[in-house]
């Protein structure tokens, strides 16, 4: 129904979406992991209660996760520019992805730390283990299930927002969508994508609940 | 028992929180002494401070005041590094059994070795050792979703064993499974203390457990010892008010008739096939008010007691008591029940 060149652009478009997405949610959870692991274990409740620092670092996750993405886009542009070079591309759009989902995923991880039962991590206390083995020993796999979880919630709805990148010319899959669907009215085209789109969704996020259950010893 | 130093000593331990209605004392100058090689338990109502009392044994919460001196060293002194290092000789079994979930049986046996930095095979070596000691060696590879109760707090007593410890704390460790479990999980317990010598503090709420397997008993109400001794001793002759509560948990039900003798007796590992009561009724040929009668038969031997009212014949009342004396009983006049 489309010209060739039409479906080598959605190809495209579709590569380059699962990149800034993949890519975005790879950084993102160098920096969110920890930032949920330092909530879950500085909490007065944790192992290394630091309270003032807690609340302080949820502030701060607060903050991020409170401004909308299409406005953080923008406001990160001068920081897109001195890290990437440019504004636009998807390289460029990786920089607010990450912005954006790092806090975004701190919660999904301190949510998923927070289920590990605490008599568990008090059995490991109580065999002399410091905090980072209880971390990396206890906390971490014991909510692996979770965590895979949450990566696939975390992966999907950083693909939903990379699509919105295409507002300020980012590339990939909500690039073209508006670019064709939005400035020059080619409903089809913009459909497509959107179909491409819910596929991806659903194709991650049941490899991800097949991952998590897969990998679940409690049953 | 030897009267080398006592492996555990607490001196004037209390231990505050922050409540919602300002500090509470959980602990309040608790003194004790645990002798090596013994098996102590700490009784008490729930509420009464005795989870928290364990857990200051081995610095998982820290005592607002006094000192928790392990095998001579004050913990109060020791750096964090040295704290780590000295709980692996403090083994500790829990109420829930606290497995990790997402590690198999051999995996949660290995897992305070891999903390104490012990090289992995000889880890799995340690861990089969184990294993085969609490009788799971066909679950070495099973995960403990898949386990029952009893089998679980078996994993959950080979893997505190696995360090080698001098101590085995256990909070409430049988009272989440069935009477017949429990009897086995105790049996194991005590099999431990005199195969391996360790020393095992019992936290229960359960009189029955510390009957089965311990040697002394304190007993702790409203955050303070009320009374510690031998468990012969403390639950034949209970002298505080909250041992007697928990001796004869029954007591209110007993309406006392007033004006006759009334006297206790204590079974104290009697043959429990000889029918020592209707025996001295028959011999006597009076009969006697069994007003209350707490006792238990364990292998073969009667332990407990019973508050029977004697004839109002002063003489022949007299000689029932020697009558149960010459039965090598104790025997003693109470004026009211209890």
């Amino acid at each position: 129904m489309f010209d060739p060149e039409v479906w080598i652009m959605l190809g495209r478009g579709l590569l380059e979406s699962l990149y800034m997405t993949l890519v975005s949610t790879a950084l993102a959870y160098l920096l969110g992991l920890p930032m949920g692991i330092a909530m879950v274990v500085t909490d007065k409740e944790g192992i290394y209660p630091r309270e003032r620092f807690n609340w302080i670092l949820g502030l701060i996750i607060n903050l991020f996760r409170s401004i909308p993405f299409l406005i953080l886009l923008i406001m990160v542009l001068p920081v897109t520019r001195a890290i990437v070079g440019t504004t636009i591309g998807t390289n460029a759009t990786i920089v607010p992805l990450v912005i954006a989902a790092a806090p975004f995923i701190a919660r999904l991880v301190e949510s998923s730390l927070k289920e590990v039962d605490k008599g568990v991590i008090e059995a490991a206390q109580s065999m002399g283990a410091s905090s980072m083995q209880i971390i990396t020993k206890v906390l971490l796999p014991e909510a692996r299930p979770s965590l895979i979880v949450g990566a696939a919630i975390a992966v999907t709805t950083i693909l939903s927002y990379s699509a919105m990148a295409g507002f300020v010319a980012g590339g990939g899959l909500g690039d073209i969508a508006i670019r064709y669907g939005y400035h020059r009215y080619q409903t089809d085209i913009m459909l497509v994508t959107v179909v491409l789109l819910v596929l991806i969704v659903q194709v991650l996020q049941e490899a991800g609940m097949r991952l998590a259950r897969l990998g679940d010893k409690r049953k | 028992m030897s009267d080398d130093l006592p492996i555990i000593k607490i001196e004037g331990l209390s231990k505050a929180f922050q409540g919602p209605d300002g500090e509470f004392f959980a602990l309040e100058d608790i003194n004790l002494e645990i002798k090596s090689g013994e098996i102590f338990g700490i009784i008490g109502m729930s509420g009464a401070g005795k989870s928290t009392l364990v857990r200051c044994i081995n610095f998982l919460e820290r005592p607002t005041q006094g000192t928790v001196y392990f095998d001579g060293q004050n913990l109060s002194d020791l750096t964090k590094k040295e704290l780590y290092k000295i709980r692996q000789s403090i083994g500790m079994i829990f109420q829930q059994f606290n497995l990790l979930m997402q590690r198999n049986v051999l995996g949660n046996v290995c897992f305070p070795l891999e903390i104490a930095g012990v090289e992995k095979d000889q880890a799995v070596e340690r861990a089969k050792e184990l294993l085969s000691m609490v009788g799971l060696s066909d679950k070495t590879y099973a995960y403990p979703s898949q386990l029952s109760g009893g089998q679980q707090q078996r994993v959950a007593i080979a893997r505190a064993l696995a360090t080698n410890p001098k101590v085995l704390l256990c909070d409430e460790a049988t009272s989440a499974l069935d009477p017949a479990t429990t009897k086995d999980v105790l049996m194991l317990l005590k099999d431990i203390n005199k195969n391996l010598g360790i020393t095992i503090v019992i936290i229960t709420h359960e009189m029955k457990v510390i009957e089965e397997i311990c040697n002394r008993v304190a007993i702790i109400d409203k955050s303070r010892i009320a009374e510690v001794g031998s468990v012969e001793e403390v639950f034949t002759r209970p002298k505080t008010a909250a041992a007697k509560r928990l001796v004869f948990p029954e007591e209110h039900s007993i309406e006392m008739v007033p004006g006759k003798r009334c006297c206790r007796i204590v079974f104290n590992g009697n043959s429990s096939f000889e029918p020592i009561i209707a025996g001295m009724v028959l011999d006597f040929r009076q009969p006697v008010n069994i007003l209350f009668a707490d006792t238990k038969n364990i292998d073969g031997k009667a332990f407990g007691q019973m508050v029977i009212q004697l004839p109002d014949n002063e003489l022949t009342a007299s000689r029932m008591m020697e009558y149960l004396r010459a039965k090598n009983l104790t025997v003693e006049e109470v004026d009211g029940y209890v």
